[in-house]
């Protein structure tokens, strides 16, 4: 993990390079991180991995602000990673910026 | 006049509500309870567990109704003096306050056993949220659970786990389960059925010693078993909670002894629920409860005559799919009793009456548990039976027939209003009926707010279901069938019925034109709808892939690990040397970690990277392997046996016959998955009487079966019809799945679909009809030449590529 600076903004990519409604997932460090784009173009970045079991997040389907984890079907809220109730976990989300149609990834 | 309340559970809660309606004002109230949250049904906290209920769902009273009836609710903290003389309570936080009446409801504790290890972290018991927020924290990262009791609380509490994903065993001191409630072969036929669903059990097992070095590690039985454990559950009992009353001086047995009037040895006290000892009894389900907080609500309001009569009480056990349901006697306990049984082990049934004279005290049924609120009603009534004594074992329908009344089968217009429909919260039908009356209420979920009848257990749901049908007019059903979602009140036929009628093409232009309240739906609704319009409009309507589950997105079964695996099409289940050879170089080019034969007659290549998919399908493709669908609500596998080309019973080429259909159906997208069979003689080989459709050919032709499921519920197939050809039998296999595609729900397998339209109806628009068979057949080989195109080939040749991209390292 030593090549990752802990507050620097790494440029992960055009925007457009993700489908609405669905998510692509990046390798960063020792983790894999899924950046989600909603119907509204909103982004968001979470590590990919369910709080439930571990599932990959970013194969889940994506809806309003929300992914249902293809694993178990819980359903998160991507702006927090909070699992929505009745289930309880929360899922770690990263800072994610836009900058002229690119995204910026960062260490939180 | 100071009315204090101690404890805020079921019971107390119960006899507030009551006063509160009988007396408005009467009393300033003050509730004190232990736990952080206003009362909740203590009973659900079992569905909590399992998964099917949030903490939301059980809340009783908010706090808003509290302030809205002047009463004072003091959460979390803990009565721990009371003091008669002075006539006043003193809580943990130091705050004392005096009444005038109290009323004790501190419910019971659960038995805690001089074991050693008991305090280990890890060892809970099952008795408010906290307990279960623990368990369901377990489940979440530990991995084998024990449970130490097997009665309805502790087989509650390893089915919750099991649900959660953890492996479960119980431990039970007495040889069979439920002993208390049901007799040794209920309690057998349930053990049978747990252990089926992967809960082990240790019987005949006295616990010894719970052990661990930081935490719990495992449970160690007298007779020297041993079981490992990362998480212990206590549920072997309660006793009544008598602390205060000890303290204070009151008189107290087992429980605090209370009379009639439900007041105890000082007149100004007044204690209702589990804590109490009512002539010599203790009580530990909720149904003597709300009679008890009845009574006491009206002594407070003033009634000098209201007594309290224990009324027999029922069990059933909220596992689902298990119907276990007792109540009174269990056995004959004398001369003058006698037992009427019917066990039917290999169905699961088993029903046992216990007679005095001729009176029912006492039944055990289970497995079929629907007449069991009927044998209650005889018991209550101390109905003689004479006259129907002979059929009285079969059922409410069977025995009044006998009596010449042929009524449908709940007939819920004969009863007496003052009949008790829901034990649970004693209410009775006048009520139910009144209520709907009164509120206008027109849904099952509306009568369960407002009167509370099948709130708690849900054992009486069909008859308030009934009664709501009757009451809101005749025969035709008031209940709106479920919403297909939060996004819409619409329910699945509703949704199916306005796409095709007002041409609606689009998820988008569905959504809009039938007011769907989330633009985007949610992952309930989108895959089905997807589904819906693709059925629809065959050719027309583009498939939404991110409105499809993972597997279909990318034509693969993720697994636990993230992987996927690869199930290429055995037709028919044959296959050749070269594509054997084909697998296995595939499996070796690409380090597949796994082969598997599965049990639909085909291999599976389990381990694969989502990046080197289009590469292995490709290889596959090469020799003429194409996408198994394994991973779809779709065909998956037309099962065969040898059949006469081989057998020396085989009526029919049943292989041939498979690989025909297995080509004409495959490819085809369908409500749930869709499994075919077809065997070449009744033996049956290839296992068609449990598949979605199977064919069992005899010398006069073939025999079609619809319905089957050898899934979570089996199912035995229907038959449908014999049919002398071949032809024939394509014909009928293409018009029962296009019927099925258009009318059933998404995700509703056909034996679900069979069950809720029945034979008859399949069989008049199926068989009866052939015209309408053919238009259905022909409906769905149109469909076909959209989607026997093998998505492998088409991903292997780069469609959506994005998908398969390998990942990218960035930072
Ligand atoms: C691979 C296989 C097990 C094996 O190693 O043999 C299998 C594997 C899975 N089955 Fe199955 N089932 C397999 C044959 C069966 C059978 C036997 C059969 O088809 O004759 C049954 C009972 C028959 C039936 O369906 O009526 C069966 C009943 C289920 C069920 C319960 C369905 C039900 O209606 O109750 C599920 C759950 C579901 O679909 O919702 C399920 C779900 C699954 C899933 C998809 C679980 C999941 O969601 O991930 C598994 C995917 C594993 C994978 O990625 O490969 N599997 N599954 C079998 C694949 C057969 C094939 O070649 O396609
Ligand atoms: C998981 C589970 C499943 C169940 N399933 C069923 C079922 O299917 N059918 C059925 O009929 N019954 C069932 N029961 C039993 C049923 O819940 C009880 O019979 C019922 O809750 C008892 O009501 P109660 O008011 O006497 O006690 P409780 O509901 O336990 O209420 C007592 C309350 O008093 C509080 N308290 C205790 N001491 C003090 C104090 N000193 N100061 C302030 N507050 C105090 C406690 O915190 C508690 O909230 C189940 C119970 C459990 C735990
Ligand atoms: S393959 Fe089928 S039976 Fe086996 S664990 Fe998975 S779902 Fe259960
Ligand atoms: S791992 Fe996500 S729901 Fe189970």
């Amino acid at each position: 993990m030593g090549a990752i600076m802990a507050d620097a903004w790494i440029d992960i990519g055009a925007a457009d390079d993700i489908p609405r409604l669905r998510a692509k997932k990046f390798r960063l460090g020792d983790e894999t991180v899924a950046v989600f784009r909603t119907s509204a173009d909103e982004y968001f970045a979470l590590l990919d991995r369910c709080p439930h079991k571990g599932g990959p997040l970013s194969e889940g389907i994506v809806a309003g602000r929300t992914v249902a984890c293809p694993l178990h079907g819980w359903v998160i809220a991507l702006d927090s990673g909070e699992a929505v109730a009745p289930d309880e976990g929360c899922a770690p989300t990263l800072p994610l910026r836009l900058v002229e149609g690119r995204l910026h990834l960062r260490w939180p | 006049m100071n009315l204090v309340v101690v404890g805020n559970g079921m019971a107390g809660m119960r006899a507030v509500e009551e006063l509160v309606a009988l007396a408005p004002g009467r009393y300033r109230i003050t509730v004190f309870g232990a736990e952080p949250y206003t009362n909740y049904n203590r009973i659900a906290l079992s569905s909590v567990l399992a998964g099917d209920k949030s903490l939301d769902d059980i809340v009783i009273n908010t706090r808003a109704w509290y302030e809205d009836n002047g009463i004072e609710l003091i959460t979390g903290d803990a009565v721990t003096k009371l003091d008669p003389t002075a006539k006043t309570v003193t809580a943990a936080s130091g705050r004392t306050i005096s009444y005038d009446k109290l009323l004790l409801a501190v419910g019971s504790k659960p038995i805690a056993p001089p074991i050693p290890g008991l305090h280990l972290p890890g060892v809970r018991a099952f008795r408010d949220v906290a307990d279960v927020e623990a368990m369901i924290d377990a489940a979440g990262h530990e991995q084998r659970a024990v449970v130490i009791g097997g009665g309805l609380l502790g087989l509650e509490a390893a089915w919750g786990l099991k649900r959660r994903g953890m492996s479960v065993a119980v431990v039970h001191l007495m040889p069979t389960l439920m002993e208390r409630q049901v007799d040794a072969p209920a309690g057998q036929l349930l053990q049978r059925d747990l252990d089926s669903r992967g809960i082990a059990f240790f019987t005949n097992g006295q616990t010894e010693e719970i052990y661990g070095a930081d935490r719990v590690e495992g449970v160690r039985l007298a007779d020297g078993r041993d079981v490992p454990a990362d998480f212990v559950v206590l549920a072997i009992g309660i006793r009544p909670n008598i602390d205060l009353a000890k303290q204070a001086g009151l008189d107290i047995n087992r429980g605090v002894v209370v009379g009639d009037d439900m007041r105890t040895s000082d007149p100004s006290i007044y204690a209702v629920g589990e804590c109490i000892e009512h002539n010599g009894q203790t009580f530990g389900l909720v149904a003597p409860l709300w009679e008890q907080a009845k009574i006491c609500a009206a002594r407070l309001a003033g009634d000098e005559a209201a007594a309290y009569v224990p009324q027999p009480v029922f069990t059933s056990l909220k596992i689902t799919g298990i119907d276990v349901f007792s109540v009174g006697a269990l056995t004959a306990a004398d001369t003058d009793d006698d037992e009427i049984t019917l066990h039917d082990a290999k169905r699961g049934k088993y029903k046992k009456l216990v007679m005095r004279g001729d009176r029912v005290i006492g039944a055990v049924l289970y497995g079929d548990v629907a007449d069991g609120t009927w044998y209650v009603q005889l018991m209550r009534q101390g109905k003689d039976v004479g006259d129907i004594r002979d059929r009285l074992i079969f059922g409410r329908t069977f025995a009044e027939q006998a009596l010449g009344r042929n009524e449908p089968e709940m007939d819920v217009a004969a009863m007496p209003d003052g009949e008790q429909v829901c034990g649970c919260n004693g209410v009775t039908k006048g009520k139910i009926c009144n209520t709907i009356a009164a509120k206008g209420l027109t849904t099952l979920d509306d009568v369960r707010a407002h009167t509370k009848a099948s709130a708690s257990c849900g054992q009486c749901t069909p008859i308030v279901r009934a009664i709501l049908a009757q009451a809101v007019g005749g025969a035709q059903s008031a209940e709106k069938p479920p919403a297909m979602c939060g996004c819409t009140a619409l329910g699945h036929d509703a949704v199916r019925a306005a796409i095709v009628a007002r041409g609606l093409k689009t998820q988008a232009d569905a959504r809009r034109a039938l007011g769907w309240t989330n633009p985007d739906g949610c992952q309930k609704c989108r895959p089905a709808l997807n589904y819906y319009l693709l059925c629809a409009w065959p050719g027309e309507y583009r498939d939404d892939a991110r409105s499809r589950f993972v597997n279909e997105r990318v034509h693969a079964n993720i697994q636990k690990d993230g992987t996927y695996s690869v199930v290429p099409r055995m037709w028919g289940g044959i296959t050749t040397p070269d594509e054997l050879r084909a697998i296995a170089d595939t499996a070796d080019k690409h380090g597949i970690p796994t082969v598997k034969v599965t049990g639909g007659q085909r291999i599976d290549m389990l381990g694969a990277r989502k990046d080197q998919l289009p590469a292995i399908w490709a290889d596959l493709n090469k020799a003429g392997l194409v996408s198994g669908h394994a991973y779809g609500k779709a065909l998956r596998t037309v099962k065969t046996c040898v059949g006469s080309e081989w057998c020396r019973f085989g009526t029919q080429d049943s292989t041939g016959l498979g690989i025909k259909i297995e080509k004409m159906c495959w490819g085809c997208y369908t409500p749930h998955k869709v499994k075919l069979a077809v065997s070449g003689c009744p033996r049956n080989c290839a296992e068609a009487t449990i598949k979605d459709l199977g064919v069992v050919c005899v010398e006069a032709g073939y025999d079609i079966m619809v319905g089957g499921n050898g899934g979570v519920t089996v199912r035995v197939t229907d038959k449908l019809v014999r049919v002398a050809t071949e032809a024939e039998v394509l014909e009928y296999v293409g018009a029962f799945l296009q019927l099925y595609r258009e009318e059933a729900h998404y995700l509703e397998r056909t034996a679900p679909w069979v069950e809720r339209r029945g034979l008859d109806y399949l069989k008049r628009l199926l068989v009866d009809d052939a015209e309408n068979r053919r238009r259905l057949y022909e409906r769905f080989l149109y469909s076909q030449q959209f989607w026997q195109n093998d998505p492998w080939a088409e991903r292997a040749a780069g469609t959506d590529a994005h998908e398969y991209a390998a990942l990218e390292t960035v930072g």
